[in-house]
Formats: structure tokens, C-alpha cells, sequence
């Protein structure tokens, strides 16, 4: 099962790409755990996860072809 | 033909304006938090557009490095009140609307007062303290939020606290972020940088959606917010629900949000001691210590009054461990902010270390001295 990531601000800086394919993750717990296993980084950071564009709050279960983005808040003005 | 229609005649063409959606412009109030790099254009088009009453707040005074991205402001502005000069050069635009300056910092004593007398509310602030703020102020006072925010290449713009249409569903900006980031990874503009260009469209985007509330057209980013990536020429839209998540502990009642400590909120990690002025200048004179500035390279104002290291926060986690714990350390900045931020990255690294940040910055160092002087 393959699913496709999008990173946004900080998030991008900290995984060093901005898109790119993962296979084999379940649900999003799965893989903010993969996430900060590869990317160390992303631990002390904050964002929102959104899949097929809909903001998350709780563990989702992913499919196959599923995108998954990770917004940082910003606070510049 | 009144000097009026003739004003606003392009947009009075389009039918979904027109003359009555003209009447609406100009019978809106519009709040404009932040007069920076969001602010400057939202303000600019909505006064062009005819906004009745613009209410512009800002405590800040334009500095030579504003006027890259900040652009109602020249040369001859520097060092004036960003609210004062932003409502002049507002009225000259249009003398036809009526422009409220409000120069001085929004707290949550003061939020209610301020916004209550608006329709709608821009975000054009720079931290996260005044965001939390903004938004549950407008919670309280069910007043719609345009949220804008930038970093480097990269903004993002939505609608909050504003009812859709057909679900009847509103969101607000606890929803889409529960909690304010860490020390660490709250980053601004004056730290991290942006270009200058993407607060414009950015801001832009927020008095588009401004115009559109005000005359119910279209579709507003309500419960959306869109990512923009300048660099790659993308938008992506996020979808926010409502978060039902009990933690999210936003107040509920005017006396609690008069009562709520967002300072602490949106550092809530750790605590930071800071320093007076006074007590900073009897210790710098008593013992060694070490005093870093954490401004970036070339910040004013300039200091000669005491020596210092320079460790601009943009790098100060790759330079913490150059610093010697031996010793007590004092930590500024420009206003106290980012000096905070920094002794937080360098307790995180030495728990023990005996670090202050000193409180107001290198600014209300030289006003209290210069005025010792006097």
C-alpha cells in the first residue's frame, strides 16, 4: 500500500523534501512514529496532519493512494 | 456623477457588487491587527475599496528592515509609529472612510473594547501569543476571523469563526492548531525571514476574503485554510473540523479570557527567568558574566556600552555549546522576545546553566539608562 506525504514550512525543512511516496504504514499513528524515527526533528515539532485534505484528530486508518499533509503553524506577519 | 460612484465605478460594475454592495463597503468596519507585512497591502486595498471605518492597531515604529515587505512605508517613516503613519498615508488614499489608529499593543485587557466595535477582524500579527489572542477574542465576541501568516516562501490564509453557509459548521484557529509550538520552533519573520512578496499576496488574499464576507458573495475560505508555495506555484487547501479534543482549553466567558495568561500559554513549556535592566547592571558590574545578543547581525540599535557576543537566534542552536557555563549568562534581544526564546534553547541543553533573558530588551536598556543619564 502506498501512500503519498506533503510537508509544509518547518516540516519540509526537517524531512528535506516537500513530497514524496511511503508504503507499508497503517494508520497516521504508524506513521508520525516512522516520521520521527527517520526524522528525528520532527519530535519537538507541531503540526496539524491532514488526510485527503481533511485535518485529522485522532488516529486514522490509511489506504492505499491516501495523501497525507503536514501543516506547521507559522506566526509571521 | 459624485465623486463616490466615480471612485469606486470599476467594482460598482461588477453585478455582483454593484451599487448596494457598495453601500455595504462602505458601511463595514474592518479591523486590521498588525500593521507589518500582512497588514500594509489588506489595509491598502480595503481602504481603496471604500471600507467605511478601518480600525489599523499596532505598537510597533518602521525600521529600515520593514520596508523590504511592509510597504506603505519609505525612508522618512523610520522610526515613527507603524498605526499613525499607516492612517495618514490610508486617508491620503481615501479621505472618504474613516481611519482609527490604535498605537499600541493589543492585550487581552483591551481585545474585547477594541474588537467589538468591528465586523470583521485580519489577523496581520507576527507571534503566536497575539494569534491565540485574536482568536479567542473573536470566539467571544463572534466576530469572523481572516487568518494570515507567512514564512519564507511559504503563507497561509483561512477563515475562522465564521458559520458555512450549508453545514452551518465554524471553526476557528484552535481547531486547525491546538497548541502554540515550542520555544524552539516558533519562528518568525524576524528571525527566519520571508520574501517580501509573499506577505503581499498573502495580505492581499486576506482583503479579498474581507470583501467577499462583507457582501456575502462567492465562497469564503471559511473552515479552509490554503497553503501557498511560491517556490513550487502551488495552493493546497486543508479542510478544518472542529476539534473536539477536551484539552483544548480556550476561555469561555469574558473574565476568563481577561484572566487568561496567553504569555504563558504560548511558552507554557518552560519558564524563563528573566532579568531587570537594573538588576543586569549591578550584576555585569559585580561578577563576570557573559552577555550574548541574539538580534541578527547588523540590528540597531547598536551597543558599545558593554561587551558582548554575538549569536543571532537564526544560528543559536548550532552555537549553544560554544557557550561556557562557568559563568552567569545574560541573553537580549531588540524588545525581550527572541532573548526568551534563546535561554529556552539553552536550558533545554544545560538544565543547570544560570541564564536570564533580559527583560524588554536592549530597547528599554537604553531608555532606562539614557534617562539615568538625563
Amino acid at each position: 500500500m502506498e501512500i503519498s506525504l506533503l510537508a509544509f514550512g518547518q516540516i519540509a525543512e526537517i524531512t528535506g523534501k516537500s513530497t514524496w511516496k511511503m508504503t507499508g504504514i497503517k494508520d497516521t499513528e504508524n506513521l508520525i512514529h516512522n516520521l520521527e524515527e527517520q526524522f528525528p526533528g520532527l519530535i519537538k515539532m507541531k503540526y496539524s496532519i491532514a488526510v485527503n485534505k481533511i485535518i485529522i484528530q485522532r488516529n486514522t486508518v490509511l489506504n492505499e493512494s491516501d495523501t497525507i499533509a503536514l501543516l506547521p503553524p507559522f506566526s509571521g506577519g | 456623477m459624485n465623486s463616490d460612484t466615480n471612485r469606486y465605478q470599476r467594482q460598482i460594475q461588477i453585478k455582483e457588487i454593484g451599487q448596494l454592495g457598495q453601500d455595504k463597503i462602505s458601511r463595514a468596519k474592518v479591523l486590521v491587527i498588525g500593521a507589518g507585512g500582512l497588514g500594509c497591502p489588506a489595509l491598502q486595498y480595503l481602504a481603496a475599496a471604500g471600507v467605511g471605518t478601518i480600525g489599523v492597531i499596532d505598537f510597533d515604529v518602521v525600521e529600515l528592515s520593514n520596508l523590504q515587505r511592509q510597504i506603505l512605508y519609505t525612508v522618512d517613516d523610520i522610526g515613527q509609529s507603524k498605526a499613525i503613519v499607516a492612517a495618514k498615508k490610508l486617508e491620503a488614499l481615501n479621505p472618504e472612510i474613516k481611519i482609527q489608529p490604535y498605537n499600541f499593543q493589543i492585550t487581552n485587557k483591551n481585545a474585547l473594547e477594541i474588537i467589538e466595535k468591528y465586523d470583521l477582524v485580519v489577523d496581520g500579527s507576527d507571534n503566536f501569543t497575539t494569534r491565540y489572542l485574536i482568536n479567542d477574542a473573536c470566539l467571544l465576541l463572534n466576530k469572523p476571523l481572516i487568518y494570515g501568516a507567512v514564512l519564507r516562501f511559504e503563507g497561509q490564509i483561512g477563515v475562522f469563526n465564521l458559520e458555512d453557509a450549508v453545514t452551518k459548521i465554524k471553526t476557528n484557529y484552535r481547531d486547525l492548531f491546538p497548541k502554540p509550538p515550542d520555544a524552539m520552533s516558533a519562528i518568525s519573520c524576524n528571525e527566519i525571514g520571508v520574501l517580501g512578496v509573499i506577505p503581499g499576496i498573502i495580505g492581499t488574499m486576506q482583503a479579498t476574503e474581507a470583501l467577499k464576507i462583507i457582501n456575502d458573495i462567492g465562497k469564503p475560505l471559511t473552515n479552509k485554510v490554503i497553503s501557498y508555495n511560491a517556490l513550487q506555484n502551488t495552493f493546497y487547501d486543508f479542510e478544518v473540523v472542529v476539534n473536539s479534543n477536551p484539552s483544548i482549553d480556550y476561555p469561555k466567558s469574558k473574565t476568563d479570557f481577561l484572566d487568561y495568561d496567553y504569555n504563558w500559554f504560548c511558552n507554557a513549556n518552560s519558564v524563563v527567568e528573566t532579568i531587570s535592566v537594573e538588576d543586569f547592571d549591578r550584576l555585569r558590574k559585580q561578577e563576570k558574566i557573559i552577555t550574548i545578543d541574539v538580534r541578527e547581525q547588523g540590528e540597531l540599535p547598536v551597543v558599545n556600552e558593554f561587551p558582548y557576543v554575538l549569536m543571532p537566534l537564526s544560528e543559536f542552536e548550532n552555537l549553544v555549546s560554544t557557550i561556557s557555563q562557568e559563568h552567569k549568562i545574560v541573553v537580549f534581544c531588540k524588545s525581550g522576545q527572541r532573548s526568551l526564546s534563546a535561554v529556552r534553547i539553552l536550558k533545554e541543553k544545560y538544565p543547570n546553566s544560570e541564564a536570564f533573558s533580559l527583560n524588554g530588551g536592549i530597547e528599554n536598556w537604553k531608555k532606562i539608562n539614557n534617562k539615568i543619564l538625563l
